[in-house]
């Protein structure tokens, strides 16, 4: 078990420590156990550099986004499937979850968001995957939980659909919202294939093709030559100052929601 | 007697009350709508744009104005040797994560279900949790980093003595490495719905098994195992009906020219045909090639598990 959490936990200790260490003694493999030369230069080259910088605000939108627009349309996926009078109900259910095992394929869906004229635009990266159908079936069984008489007594006093679910059915499923909420989140913040398939535009670029870019092949964001030999040996020292910067947002948050992941997770199991 | 006189009534009975259902469901209708649109735009919409495969499809003319190819570029991937070896790489790939990624957070969770101490535990998993939320960028920018030639895992085989090597330009190295980093970024969090189910198990049972002199190790294999039976198979079917198509963006950012021979799988090699080379036809058709034989792979567990154990999908 010990073994265990040193496995899980070291390479992330290792990329702490090499992130805030002196290049020299790094790129001569003496940073292992602890750091060396403490220093912030690889954080200040990276925040000092505006395609990292404009990658990190665009990958904020696009959460901030995303999360809004997945939130509504599962939303308004869920409830009405949830519902026992809606007619049509299995017809519905069989139309969204085939999508779940019988996939469009990759080149199709492109063209189709290119036909729309979503490529290099800002909603490529929030519509087109924007309903997770096992999130969607996550949220009915919840809503399906909700005793029918509340519905009932909203129905008589006059509420319609749509009010019973704002004041009545949201309110009552916050665990599962907030579920979703960090399930879409997540999922935006780290999203990498579709911006690599629907963004050409670099400005519009998010956070993790930037970090592919510097830490998997190995582009230097600003021209070395600026300054000269000193980033040269800092090269490693950055690539883990990047990572840093991408993961450290998550790394903070957790702690805090981990219970409702966990809940998250859990709710899969029950419907299982 | 009974039967015939309802008869009569039913179809204006029955009209009526269709049309009280659909009044009532109007609302509900409005709210379907965005999400409909959605998945016919975007799931749908795709599927039936699958026919460019039978086109020469041309991104100028667009899906309208392409000419008709028949079954030209199925012919043609189908008799391309480099398509079976993406098949092969494919179903390897698949199968080695079926044997051993599959089963470790089953193992992980019944280990931790023998732990006593309740705070140990939960640090354990709360910790194992953690790199579930690293995006695969972050790991695979780890490994190309950690196993380059002067990265960390060369440096301490040095220290051992060992030569260095550079395992991402190793086709025999691929799969263990994909596997592995599956392994250490989803043993924990695939453990929770193993852990949820042990919960579940019934504590008079163990009781009764003690009662009984049975050990541990017994009472594991005939309490625990079979208490989480279900949720195994429900989970090795939704397994099953991603194995297509999951992990493939790990493969991107890992592979390279010299590991095609291992590394290349059906939705990586549909994605440099279709969208790097704009060989858009033939990408579509292998495409569909990948979509059926998955949905062929849900249907067929999804049928095995219902005579095996009861536990289904639809």
């Amino acid at each position: 078990m010990l073994l265990l959490l040193a496995v899980t936990l070291y390479p992330l200790y290792y990329m702490a420590i090499i992130s805030i260490s002196n290049g020299g003694a790094v790129s001569r493999g003496e940073v292992m156990g602890l750091p060396q030369g403490i220093n912030l230069k690889a954080y200040k080259y990276v925040f000092d550099d505006p395609s990292v910088l404009r990658s990190y605000g665009n990958t904020i939108l696009y959460t901030a986004l995303g999360t809004l627009v997945s939130l509504v349309l599962t939303t308004l996926c869920a409830y009405p499937l949830s519902r026992r009078y809606f007619y049509g109900r299995s017809v519905f259910s069989l139309f969204v979850i085939f999508t779940m095992f019988f996939d469009g394929g990759l080149v199709p869906r492109y063209m189709v968001v290119y036909g729309i004229g979503m490529v290099d635009t800002i909603w490529s990266m929030v519509v087109p995957a924007a309903i997770s159908v096992f999130n969607m079936i996550l949220m009915r069984t919840f809503f399906e939980e909700i005793p029918e008489s509340l519905h009932e007594s909203a129905t008589v006093d006059g509420a319609g659909e749509l009010r019973t679910l704002l004041q009545i059915v949201l309110p009552l499923s916050m665990p599962v919202m907030a579920t979703m909420f960090l399930f879409y989140a997540v999922g935006q913040w780290n999203s990498f294939f579709p911006a690599l398939i629907y963004l050409n535009e670099k400005s519009l670029y998010p956070m993790q093709i930037i970090l592919r870019n510097i830490v998997i092949q190995g582009e230097m964001a600003q021209q070395t030559t600026q300054m000269g030999a000193d980033i040269a040996s800092m090269s490693e020292t950055i690539k883990y100052a990047v990572v840093y910067v991408a993961i450290l947002p998550v790394l903070c948050i957790y702690p805090f929601v981990q219970k409702y992941f966990v809940q998250g997770a859990m709710l899969g199991s029950v419907k299982g | 007697m009974v039967r015939v006189s309802t008869n009569n009534a039913a179809p204006a009975a029955g009209r009526r009350e269709l049309r009280r259902k659909l009044a009532r469901s109007k609302a509900l209708y409005a709210m379907f709508l965005l999400p409909m649109l959605y998945f016919l735009i975007f799931q749908y919409a795709p599927m039936v744009g699958n026919l460019m495969a039978f086109q020469d499809f041309s991104i100028i003319k667009g899906f309208w104005h392409s000419q008709w190819a028949g079954t030209k570029y199925f012919r043609a991937f189908l008799s391309d040797p480099y398509f079976w070896q993406v098949v092969r790489n494919t179903v390897l790939i698949n199968v080695y994560s079926l044997l051993f990624y599959f089963p470790a957070p089953i193992l992980f969770a019944l280990l931790l279900n023998e732990l006593r101490g309740r705070g140990f535990k939960r640090v354990i998993q709360s910790i194992t949790y953690v790199p579930h939320f690293l995006s695969t960028v972050v790991v695979a920018g780890m490994l190309v980093n950690f196993l380059a030639s002067d990265g960390l895992i060369n440096q301490i085989r040095k220290l051992f003595g060992a030569e260095s090597i550079s395992f991402l330009a190793l086709p025999e190295w691929f799969r263990t490495i994909f596997i592995g980093s599956d392994i250490w970024q989803g043993l924990g969090w695939g453990s929770i719905i193993y852990l949820a189910a042990l919960t579940g198990i019934d504590p008079q049972l163990y009781e009764a098994a003690t009662i009984d002199g049975a050990n541990r190790w017994r009472k594991m294999r005939h309490i625990t195992l079979p208490g989480i039976t279900t949720v195994i198979m429900v989970m090795l079917l939704l397994s099953l009906g991603h194995m297509l198509s999951v992990g493939f963006e790990k493969i991107l950012l890992l592979y390279s020219g010299p590991t095609y021979e291992t590394a290349d799988v059906i939705q990586t090699y549909v994605y440099r045909r279709g969208l790097i080379d704009s060989d858009f036809s033939f990408a579509a058709a292998v495409g569909i090639f990948q979509s059926v034989l998955s949905f062929a792979l849900v249907v067929s567990a999804n049928q095995m598990s219902r005579k095996l154990s009861g536990a289904r999908l639809f």
